[in-house]
C-alpha cells in the first residue's frame, strides 16, 4: 500500500505540476510533493520487513538505503528548486517541474521493484523523464546534449533488456523459476545454465553501466551533466546514477547467488579501475567547472563497482559511499549551479575568486571539493577508506595501489580547476551580475554539508543496521 | 516452425534493405516491415496464444507497423531537406558487414545451448543478426532520423530474442515495454523537431559543439 503511495503521489504532483499556470506558483509543488515523499520514505524504511512470495513491489534493506538517498536529494533539490527557479523566470518551467516530479516517480518504481522485468521498465521511464530536463535552456548545446543522452542511454537501455532476457533464458533453461521476481530467481539460481548467465551478466553490465557513466560508457556524461541545471545535475549524478547501480547491483546478487560471483567481481574490478583512470586522465587542465564534475561522476561510479568487486567490505563501503557520493554531489552540482549564475559562465576564462563573490557558494564548493576527493572527516571518506580496506584486507595489493595513485591524481587534477575557480578576484563583469546569494539558494546545500559532515563523524544506528541488512542479502549459503 | 523461420528471414532480409536503401523513405517502410512481421510471430511460436497475446500482437503490429513509421514519415517530410540517407559508410561495405555479422551471428548462436524446443529455429540468429544491423545504422549514418530507424531495428533484434521466452515473460512486462518504446519514440520525435528549428536540418554532424 506504502509502496503504491511512494511512486503515485509524486506522480499525482507531476499532473497538478503541469495544469498550474503560473510560473512563479509551480514551483512550490516540488516541495509539497517531496516532503510527503520523505515522510512516507520514513515510514516505509521504519516498518521494513523481509521480501513475501509474489510480491512485486516492496522496500527491501538495499532498496531502502537507494531510497532514502533518491528522496532526501530530492527534497534538497526541491527547496533550491523555487529560489532558482525565479532568478530564471525568463524560462517557462512547465515541463522541467513535471518531468522532476515523474522523474522522482520512475525512480521510485525502480527501487520498489522486485521484479527482474519491471524494474528494467523502470530504468527506461526514467531515461525518458530525464530527457526533457537536459534540455530547460533550450539552447544548441543543451538540444545535442538531450539528443546524444537520448541515443546512447537508449541504446545502453535496450542492452540492458537483452540482457535480462539472456538471464531469464539462463533461468528457463535451468528448469526455470516460477517467476522472473528476484525472490524466485535468487531461490533457483544454482541451476541457472552458466553460457547464458555469463552473457546475460557481462550485456546487463555494459546496459546499466552505460546508465552509470561507467567509462567507457561515459561519453554522454559531460555532455548532460555539462548542460543540465545544476540541480537537474545533482539529481542526475546523486540519484540516477544510485538508481542504475542499484540495478546493477540486484544482477549481481543473482549471479553471485547463481555461483558465478568471481567471473562478476573481475569483470566489476576491471571497469571500476579503468573508470577512475578514465576520469583522472580527462578531468587534468579541464576548463569546465561542470564537465570537471561529470567527470567525477564517472569515477565515483568506477569506486562504486570496485567496491562490490572487491567484496567483503567493500561491498558495505560501496552501499554507504553510494548516499555519500550522492549528497557531496548534490552540493557541488548546487554550489556549481550559483557560481555559473553569478559569472554567467561555468568555463575557468570568466570564472575566479568565486569565493570573493559567493562567499558562501563558493565556499561550499571549495568543501564540497575536498569531501569528493576523500578528504577527511567527510562522509566519502569513510566509505572510500572502507575499499581500500577491502583490498589490502585480500591482499590485492596491485588494487589497492591503483587505487590510491588514482585518487591522488584525480585529486590534483580536480583540485586545479576548483582552485582556479574559487582563489584570485573576479573580473569587473563578475561583480555586476545581479545574481547574490541568499538562504534561498545556499540553505539547501548547507543540509548537505551538515549531513555529510555528520556522516563522516558518525553513522547512527538505524542506518548502521539497514547498510548491514543491505551486505546480508548478498551473502550465500554455502 | 516453419511459417515463423520463413518470417524471420523475411526480418533478416529487412536489416539488409535498410542498410542497402538509398532514400530515407525506404529505410522508415523496411524497419515498418520488420516490426509488423515480428509482431505476428509471438502467435505462431506461443504453443497456445490466449487473447492477451492476440491483443499485444494487434497492438504491436499497429504501434511499429503504422503508428512510428507514420510519425517518422511526417517527420521527414517537415524537414525540407535532402531525403538522402548520407551514410558516413557507403552502402556496398554496410550491406557486406552486415552479411559478415548475419553470418557469424548464425554460427555463434550454433554454438549456444539451447532448450530442446529452440534446436534448430532462426530466433537466435535473426535477434543477433538484427542487433548488429541496428548498431551499425546508428552509427554509420547521419540524418538523426536514421538513428531512430537504427533504435527501431536495435529494439526489434532483442523482440526477437524475447520469443524465446514468450511463455515464461509476465503480460504486465510486455505491456510495459511496448509503452517505453512508443514514449521513447515520441520523445526522440519531440527532440528531433528542435534539433531541425535550431540548426535548420537533421544532419549530426551539426551535433558537434561539444568536444573536449
Amino acid at each position: 500500500m506504502i509502496a503504491l503511495a511512494l511512486i503515485l503521489v509524486p506522480l499525482a504532483a507531476a499532473a497538478v505540476a503541469f495544469v498550474v499556470p503560473s510560473d512563479r506558483m509551480r514551483p512550490l509543488v516540488l516541495p509539497a510533493a517531496a516532503s510527503v515523499h520523505l515522510a512516507l520514505t520514513a515510514e516505509d524504511l521504519a516498518g521494513l520487513a523481509p521480501v513475501r512470495p509474489g510480491v512485486w513491489l516492496q522496500l527491501d534493506a538495499l532498496g531502502g538505503v537507494v531510497l532514502g538517498l533518491v528522496s532526501l536529494l530530492f527534497a534538497i533539490a526541491a527547496l533550491y528548486a523555487p529560489g532558482y527557479l525565479r532568478v530564471r523566470i525568463d524560462r517557462p518551467n512547465r515541463v522541467l517541474c513535471a518531468c522532476l516530479l515523474a522523474f522522482l516517480s520512475a525512480e521510485t518504481l525502480l527501487v520498489l521493484s522486485q521484479h527482474l522485468g519491471l524494474m528494467w521498465v523502470a530504468v527506461e521511464a526514467t531515461t525518458l523523464a530525464t530527457a526533457p530536463l537536459i534540455y530547460f535552456n533550450r539552447n544548441p548545446r543543451s538540444i545535442e546534449a538531450t539528443w546524444k543522452y537520448l541515443m546512447i542511454a537508449s541504446v545502453g537501455i535496450a542492452l540492458a533488456l537483452l540482457g535480462s532476457l539472456f538471464l531469464a533464458y539462463a533461468a528457463h533453461l535451468g528448469g526455470g523459476p516460477s517467476s522472473l521476481l528476484f525472490r524466485s530467481l535468487l531461490e533457483s539460481a544454482g541451476g541457472f545454465s552458466r553460457p547464458w548467465l555469463r552473457a546475460g551478466f557481462v550485456v546487463l553490465l555494459v546496459g546499466y553501466g552505460t546508465k552509470m557513466g561507467l567509462a567507457p560508457l561515459h561519453t554522454w556524461k559531460p555532455d548532460v551533466y555539462g548542460e543540465a541545471p545544476g540541480m537537474v545535475g545533482a539529481l542526475l549524478a546523486g540519484g540516477l546514477t544510485s538508481c542504475a547501480f542499484l540495478a546493477l547491483l540486484r544482477v549481481y546478487r543473482i549471479v553471485n547467488a547463481a555461483g558465478e560471483g568471481d567471473f562478476a567481481r573481475r569483470l566489476l574490478v576491471a571497469l571500476g579501475l579503468l573508470s577512475m583512470a578514465v576520469a583522472a586522465v580527462l578531468m587534468v587542465r579541464q576548463r569546465d567547472v561542470k564537465r570537471m564534475l561529470a567527470y567525477s561522476s564517472v569515477e565515483h561510479m568506477g569506486i562504486l563497482v570496485l567496491g562490490v568487486g572487491l567484496g567483503g567490505v567493500g561491498l558495505t563501503g560501496s552501499i554507504l559511499h553510494t548516499i555519500n557520493n550522492g549528497l557531496t554531489k548534490s552540493i557541488l552540482f548546487l554550489a556549481a549551479g550559483n557560481i555559473h549564475r553569478a559569472f554567467r559562465s561555468k568555463s575557468l576564462d570568466d570564472v575566479s575568486g568565486a569565493i570573493v563573490r559567493l562567499p558562501l557558494s563558493g565556499g561550499l564548493f571549495l568543501a564540497g571539493f575536498f569531501a569528493i576527493t576523500g578528504s577527511p572527516p567527510f562522509a566519502p571518506f569513510v566509505s572510500m577508506f572502507a575499499i581500500l580496506n577491502a583490498a589490502v584486507a585480500s591482499g590485492r595489493w596491485v588494487v589497492a595501489t591503483l587505487y590510491v595513485v588514482l585518487l591522488a591524481a584525480v585529486f590534483l587534477g580536480m583540485g586545479a580547476t576548483v582552485l582556479a575557480a574559487v582563489q584570485g578576484r573576479p573580473s569587473r563583469e563578475a561583480l555586476e551580475t545581479p545574481y547574490s546569494d541568499n538562504i534561498r539558494k545556499t540553505g539547501p546545500i548547507l543540509v548537505s554539508m551538515a549531513l555529510v559532515l555528520l556522516l563522516g563523524l558518525w553513522i547512527p544506528e538505524p542506518l548502521r543496521n539497514l547498510l548491514a541488512g543491505a551486505a546480508a542479502g548478498f551473502e550465500v549459503a554455502p | 516452425m516453419y511459417l515463423a523461420d520463413l518470417l524471420l528471414v523475411v526480418a533478416i532480409l529487412m536489416n539488409f534493405l535498410a542498410l542497402g536503401a538509398r532514400e530515407m523513405r525506404v529505410c522508415i517502410r523496411a524497419a515498418a516491415l520488420q516490426g509488423a512481421v515480428l509482431s505476428i510471430l509471438p502467435l505462431l511460436v506461443h504453443r497456445d496464444p490466449g487473447v492477451n497475446a492476440l491483443l499485444m500482437a494487434a497492438g504491436a503490429a499497429a504501434m511499429k507497423g503504422i503508428l512510428i513509421p507514420t510519425l517518422l514519415q511526417k517527420a521527414m517530410r517537415d524537414v525540407h531537406v535532402a531525403h538522402e540517407v548520407e551514410p558516413y559508410v557507403g552502402f556496398v561495405p554496410s550491406l557486406f558487414l552486415a552479411g559478415i555479422g548475419t553470418a557469424l551471428a548464425i554460427l555463434f548462436a550454433d554454438r549456444l545451448p539451447l532448450a530442446p524446443e529452440h534446436v534448430g529455429s532462426l530466433i537466435v540468429p535473426a535477434s543477433l543478426a538484427t542487433l548488429f544491423s541496428g548498431f551499425l545504422l546508428m552509427t554509420t549514418r547521419r540524418k538523426a532520423i536514421m538513428q531512430v530507424v537504427g533504435y527501431l531495428l536495435l529494439e526489434n533484434g532483442v523482440y526477437v530474442f524475447g520469443l524465446l521466452l514468450i511463455e515464461a515473460m509476465s503480460f504486465l512486462v510486455e505491456v510495459g515495454v511496448l509503452l517505453d518504446l512508443l514514449v521513447a519514440i515520441f520523445i526522440m520525435g519531440i527532440v528531433l523537431n528542435h534539433i531541425r528549428r535550431e540548426f535548420s536540418s537533421l544532419d549530426t554532424e551539426q551535433l558537434a559543439g561539444l568536444r573536449e
